[in-house]
């Protein structure tokens, strides 16, 4: 692929997904559309599932049950060749803490088997767009945290995918690191990537096209967060766990 | 007499200022927010509170003891739980606290009652066998606060303790800071989390090794926002360009669904809102210490 013929956004229809392991059951039949090219919010409480939906998506997990349905611009995908085109961010990362950020990125040229011409044009864009081209240098264990939440997105996105699974990117950086990242998700959607981002905030969770809502392995709701909580008829949305709560127990 | 004070404190690294001339003090039993981006001088100064590092300039004092001075006695007096743990992921919790014991030359009585009090202020009801590797991400962040409160030090310095926790690990390591405060401890912390600053007595604020804000939360919301925030719901309508284009009108920062400005005069949302007919929703509301933070370390509103 080359960098004028950008593929379309991947967008995933998951039916009936069930994972356990052992006697946990993680996943209990989630059903949800990821329409390609939209902001997609995987929003729950610890242990609702979605670091364990991800990899399932991803493929790095079998589901003991249900189905994944690919599509790219209208039209059907392997799930094999859907992947070729997913990246995956893992929530904490193990990068190489003696490699700098330019080491990481010919680092993973190499695994991505990128040509050298693109890879050129793509790294100047990725160090211009997260801003790290002053830090290329600097050892990724001596980056601060925002800095290298930047570095793991540089990295996930280097074989420009148009799928984009980011488990919890912004824990625990600051509020301004925080809010570039977030202007860099918002850049990729509007190149045509879909990007799915589980988070812990609420604030985040609001600000996506559309949010899909899990707590105990179940989806409680999904869609964009104003006519959710129009049709709720609440201000916030983690108010929709309480209820969702009393509904699980019943 | 203060649990900790610093006067005029400067770190430089070679000819780069970590730490610029900073200066602050801090009551007994107060829980003290220490917040800045990364890179602001936070671990720095917290360093050279406890005694690790040298200031290049400047004095500071813990519990009445200069950190320059006599170390034993300062690191009697300070406990520290650095950003990332020191607790040995393939040794047991008991084996971790039996070599802090060690470290600090504490008698095997000191360490069986301390291992007791600790077990129990964070309710670890394990059998101290486990593995720490083995732990989740909130039990082990809770050793390693136990780790750092073994030899029972008055004053305790926390650095980012709850990063990367879940929200609910994070509120449960909350409650025991407040306990700690609670017990006449002093609580130094770093977060970068908004609503654990929102916990803290008072939040010290760091930009580029500089001291730029000390006050309670609310202090900080009204000197920071003296006219307060209006938020506006924009639903789909391209009220940002208009908005944008009020001179008197700060920037709208996405909050959420929501919008948060700032006049830049008193009564210039009135005079704009007055002029555009089919307005948004919109309300007065509190700046949070999301938008001080982003304002006084960015620089704009």
């Amino acid at each position: 692929m080359t960098e004028l013929a950008r593929q379309e956004p991947i967008a995933l229809e998951l039916c009936g997904l069930e994972k356990s392991f052992g006697p946990v059951a993680a996943l209990r039949g989630v059903s949800a559309t990821l329409e390609g090219g939209l902001l997609h919010g995987l929003i729950g409480p610890d242990g609702a599932g979605k670091t364990t939906l991800m990899r399932v998506m991803m493929g790095l997990l079998k589901p003991s049950a249900g189905d994944i349905l690919a599509s790219q611009g209208g039209r059907a995908l392997g799930l094999e060749e859907a992947r070729a085109g997913m990246a995956y961010m893992p929530q904490s990362q193990n990068l190489y803490q003696d490699l700098s950020v330019s080491e990481h990125l010919d680092f993973f040229r190499d695994l991505y088997q990128l040509p050298r011409a693109d890879y050129a044009k793509r790294r100047a864009r990725l160090l211009a767009m997260t801003r790290l081209g002053a830090f290329q240098d600097r050892p990724a264990g001596k980056l601060s945290g925002g800095m290298y939440k930047k570095l793991g997105l540089m990295l996930a996105m280097l074989a420009e995918p148009q799928l984009l699974l980011l488990d919890e990117p912004t824990n625990g950086v600051d509020p301004i690191s925080r809010r570039e990242f977030w202007d860099l998700l918002y850049e990729q959607v509007a190149q045509g990537v879909t990007v799915a981002v589980s988070t812990a905030y609420m604030d985040e969770a609001e600000r996506c096209g559309k949010v899909h809502l899990l707590m105990e392995g179940r989806l409680l709701a999904s869609g964009e967060p104003r006519s959710l909580l129009k049709e709720h008829g609440i201000g916030h949305l983690d108010q929709l766990f309480s209820s969702g709560a009393a509904h699980a127990g019943s | 007499m203060p649990a900790v004070e610093a006067r005029g404190l400067v770190v430089r690294f070679g000819d780069f200022t970590a730490v610029d001339r900073v200066s602050f003090s801090v009551e007994p039993g107060e829980i003290f927010g220490f917040l800045g981006a990364n890179g602001a001088g936070k671990t720095t100064t917290i360093r050279v509170l406890c005694g690790l590092l040298h200031p290049s300039a400047g004095q500071a004092w813990v519990d009445g003891v200069p950190v320059e001075g006599d170390l034993k006695a300062v690191k009697a007096r300070v406990g520290y739980m650095t950003q990332r743990s020191t607790l040995y992921a393939d040794l047991s919790v008991d084996e971790n606290l039996a070599f802090q014991a060690g470290l600090r030359g504490m008698s095997a009585a000191d360490l069986a009652r301390r291992r007791g009090e600790l077990f129990s202020l964070i309710g670890f009801a394990g059998s101290g066998h486990e593995l720490v590797q083995s732990l989740p991400g909130g039990l082990r962040q809770q050793v390693s606060l136990a780790q750092a409160l073994l030899h029972d030090p008055r004053i305790v310095f926390l650095d980012e303790p709850t990063a990367g926790v879940a929200p609910e690990a994070r509120a449960r390591f909350w409650s025991l800071i407040r306990r700690l405060a609670g017990e006449g401890r002093t609580v130094f912390v770093t977060t970068h989390y908004m609503d654990e600053a929102e916990q803290c007595g008072r939040i010290a604020l760091m930009r580029d090794g500089k001291l730029i804000a000390l006050d309670s939360p609310l202090g900080l919301k009204g000197s920071t926002y003296p006219r307060g925030l209006v938020e506006v719901d924009p639903g789909a309508g391209d009220w940002r360009t208009r908005i944008s284009a009020e001179s008197g009108l700060s920037q709208p920062r996405p909050h959420g669904l929501r919008w948060h400005l700032e006049e830049q005069r008193e009564g210039a949302w009135e005079a704009f809102a007055a002029a555009q007919p089919g307005l948004p929703p919109w309300r007065r509301s509190l700046p949070t210490l999301e938008d001080v933070f982003l304002k006084l370390v960015e620089g704009r509103p």
